[in-house]
């Protein structure tokens, strides 16, 4: 999992069945120190995350499809989590 | 997932049987990011914003049909969002 910034909303209305109804996020993956890496992701939402919330996101299959209760369907990112505190021991 | 323009299509006759009558579109991620082959599955064309579904689940588009896919068009971007930095 990463973490990443919603830094944007993606609006399609021809799109695999399985994305319908679901919110679709653009997101920035950040470091710990909060700077963004790497280019941005579409990601389908899974908890009603927002734009400039800091949240948790998967890039892999399974995860993301469980996420939005999609299963086998082509989804390969999701948001996971928004994040309240990231705190390093 | 990914944002990518199309920017071409790519012709084959000779391929595995799975991939006849689908459209073999070259995608290239934006903003400036590497061209690749795309199977698409929603009509896409020229020109068009779209994002691109990668690795295995790239093939589950085609259900109950086996598509040998790494990537493929799942939507035509009709308008982006994006936060100002």
């Amino acid at each position: 999992m990463i973490i990443a910034r919603v830094v944007g909303n993606v609006i399609a209305t021809q799109k695999h069945a399985s994305h319908e109804g679901k919110k679709i996020l653009l997101i920035q993956p950040l470091d710990l120190d909060g700077n963004p890496w790497g280019d941005v992701v579409v990601a389908l939402d899974a908890v009603d995350a927002g734009v400039g919330d800091r949240v948790l996101a998967v890039q892999e299959g399974f995860s993301a499809m469980t996420s939005v209760g999609q299963p086998e369907s082509p989804i390969d990112a999701a948001v996971v989590g928004v994040i309240d505190l990231v705190e390093l021991l | 997932m990914y944002l990518g323009k199309v920017i071409g299509r790519i012709v084959c006759t000779i391929k595995d049987s799975s991939l006849e009558s689908r459209t073999l579109l070259l995608v290239r991620r934006l903003p400036k990011g590497p061209v690749v082959v795309a199977v698409d599955a929603v009509g896409a064309g020229a020109g068009e914003t779209v994002y691109v579904c990668r690795g295995k689940e790239a093939s589950f588009a085609f259900l109950p049909d086996e598509v040998p896919t790494e990537a493929t068009i799942v939507a035509i971007v009709d308008q982006v969002e994006r936060q100002l930095p």
